[in-house]
């Protein structure tokens, strides 16, 4: 049970990385995402099953959710329409493009594929269990995955892009585009969600064109979750925190399935619960800032 | 260095809320000068800010930075060249990082690169290059901005403006949400700036007294018009009852700015 727990949350903690950048680091709430992370388990899915390398078949998921990324930007910059929107046109497109790629069927079985997870179960499953295998795999995919992430934030770039959700003014100020910045932030984001999702097809064993509903929502409640757990301002605990986040809140949705069952709930009251979870973690932010007057968001007027 | 031919801006136009913010300004700054500018509210002194720093595209008229015509140029690219200090403390940096990071950013203008540049060489000089603002800010290199006051982080933003040797500074009342005593230093400090560096200046003021005492050339604007241009020795020699009697005579009307008499 536990590392079933574990092996799920590890393996969304990379979607909620990506959700983590464009909301919390760039301020963007792009709900690309929804489209993002079933174009992962499509294209993977359908290239292996073309008898594709199954690592290949990860890289241009990846690769395929950085364009959809992009595309969000770029209807967002050049159209100059409102984030939000920009999100939803291309989490729509990505709905029919989905559908598409796997061959104009809505889901692709993974049975008999050979995918990264399989061929390791394969070669080590033999004495520990598959389940533990899967563990020590996903341990150290999102541990790279972080390190990486940590790196890219100390540089430079990382810097800025890590201001411009707090500051646009300033970026504008240091000579950089803050345009470019979004291209950049929204692709690496949505290239995260798609690997995450490249990934949840082969632990499944299938890609499916809905498997996208709600996860948004999902990644943005294991964000919340994980700013209860850790106060800090260093991109190392940051990241780690939204982990550990993930992997929280699939332990509260395994609890909300296994016992959910006793008090009458189903599967399919889920989604309630996680709007529910979102909304209590709002409420205690908001409760937690309530003494001392509201900072001033806009300041005063230029004269 | 810095020119402004025939300047118009207008906000909103063909609606019942027409604005004229700027009314066909021409403007010449040479290098090294010091500009004061004073005017009341709503005469037009932050747009003026705002088309030299490319904030909105005028709607009519032409800016040249160093006999270019950058007019078109956005913002960003503008930057390069240019510093700008907001009245708002908040806006010159990042309040959720800290000073180290942001003073990373500010150090080298245009698009960044994937290097790690903070190391403990630069974190030295950047303790270095806090000292002088003597704030104690040495010691809290790794302490998120937020944290700091409106005066720290207003002479901070300076530090960080300076750092990268912009040729011209735009100072937007920078020291008029400070309380007294954190605006004498920061004015304080920018006048050291200014000086240590021959850096060209233009500074929005609320207080007249300043706007006479400091720099070399004062600029008073009205409804979107530059009605003063006082420089030399007759800025040397100028006066607040000087300057009040001069926009009479020019405006036939009592200079009723209670703010600019004030202070």
């Amino acid at each position: 049970m536990i590392e079933g727990i574990l092996v799920e949350g590890l393996l969304y903690a990379i979607m909620v990385l990506g959700v983590f950048i464009t909301f919390r680091i760039l301020d963007f709430p792009d709900l690309t995402v929804d489209g993002s992370f079933p174009l992962g388990a499509a294209i993977f899915a359908s290239m292996v099953t073309a008898g594709a390398d199954p690592w290949l078949a990860v890289s241009v998921a990846l690769l395929g959710g950085v364009l959809a990324g992009l595309c969000t930007a770029a209807i967002h910059t050049y159209l100059k329409v409102p984030n939000l929107l920009a999100g939803i046109l291309t989490m729509t497109m990505l709905w029919s493009i989905n559908i598409r790629v796997m061959g104009n069927r809505p889901n692709l079985q993974l049975i008999r594929q050979s995918t990264i997870l399989r061929n390791l179960v394969d070669v080590l499953g033999g004495g520990v269990g598959q389940e533990w295998v899967l563990l020590g795999f996903f341990v150290v995919l999102v541990l790279v995955i972080k390190i990486l992430l940590d790196i890219f934030f100390h540089t430079d770039l990382g810097l800025t892009l890590g201001a411009l959700g707090n500051n646009p003014q300033m970026v504008i100020s240091s000579g950089v585009n803050p345009a470019n910045l979004k291209f950049i932030g929204v692709g690496l984001s949505n290239g995260l969600v798609a690997l995450s999702g490249a990934f949840s097809a082969q632990f499944l064993g299938f890609a499916d064109v809905n498997l996208g509903q709600g996860i948004i929502i999902a990644g943005l409640a294991s964000v919340m979750i994980g700013e209860f757990l850790l106060r800090s301002n260093r991109i190392f605990f940051l990241t780690l925190r939204v982990i550990l986040g993930s992997i929280l809140f699939r332990g509260i949705m395994y609890l909300g399935r296994y016992y959910g069952y006793y008090v009458g709930l189903t599967p399919n009251d889920l989604k309630l619960i996680t709007g529910l979870l979102i909304i209590v973690s709002l409420i205690i932010t908001q409760t937690k800032k309530a003494p001392g007057p509201r900072k001033k968001s806009g300041g005063p007027a230029n004269a | 260095m810095l020119e402004l031919k025939n300047i118009t801006q207008v906000f909103h136009p063909g609606t019942v809320n027409e604005n004229i913010a700027l009314q066909d300004i021409s403007l010449s700054i040479a290098r090294g000068e010091f500009v004061t500018i004073i005017g009341s509210n709503g005469a037009g002194k932050s747009t003026l800010f705002n088309s030299i720093s490319g904030t909105f595209l005028p709607t009519s008229g032409e800016v040249r930075l160093h006999d270019r015509n950058v007019t078109k140029e956005p913002e960003y690219k503008r930057a390069q060249h240019i510093g700008r200090i907001f009245q708002n403390p908040l806006l010159g940096t990042a309040g959720n990082m800290s000073l180290e990071d942001n003073m990373v950013m500010a150090m080298n203008k245009g698009f960044k690169g994937l290097k790690i540049s903070l190391n403990t060489t630069l974190r030295d000089s950047f303790r270095e290059q806090l000292v002088p603002l003597q704030m104690g800010l040495e010691y809290r290199l790794r302490d998120n901005v937020g944290l700091l006051s409106g005066g720290q982080r207003q002479a901070l933003t300076l530090l960080m403006m300076v750092m990268s040797r912009p040729d011209l500074i735009l100072l937007d009342e920078h020291t008029a949400a400070l309380d007294p005593k954190n605006a004498e230093i920061v004015l304080e400090l920018t006048l050291g700036y200014i000086r240590q560096y021959d850096i060209t200046a233009m500074m929005i003021t609320h207080n007249m007294h300043h706007a006479i005492a400091i720099g070399d050339r004062l600029l008073m604007m009205d409804k979107g018009e530059i009605i003063l241009d006082i420089r030399g020795e007759e800025k040397r020699s100028l006066t607040v009852e000087k300057l009040v009697r001069k926009f009479q005579e020019i405006r036939k009307t009592e200079l009723k700015n209670d703010e600019m008499l004030l202070s």
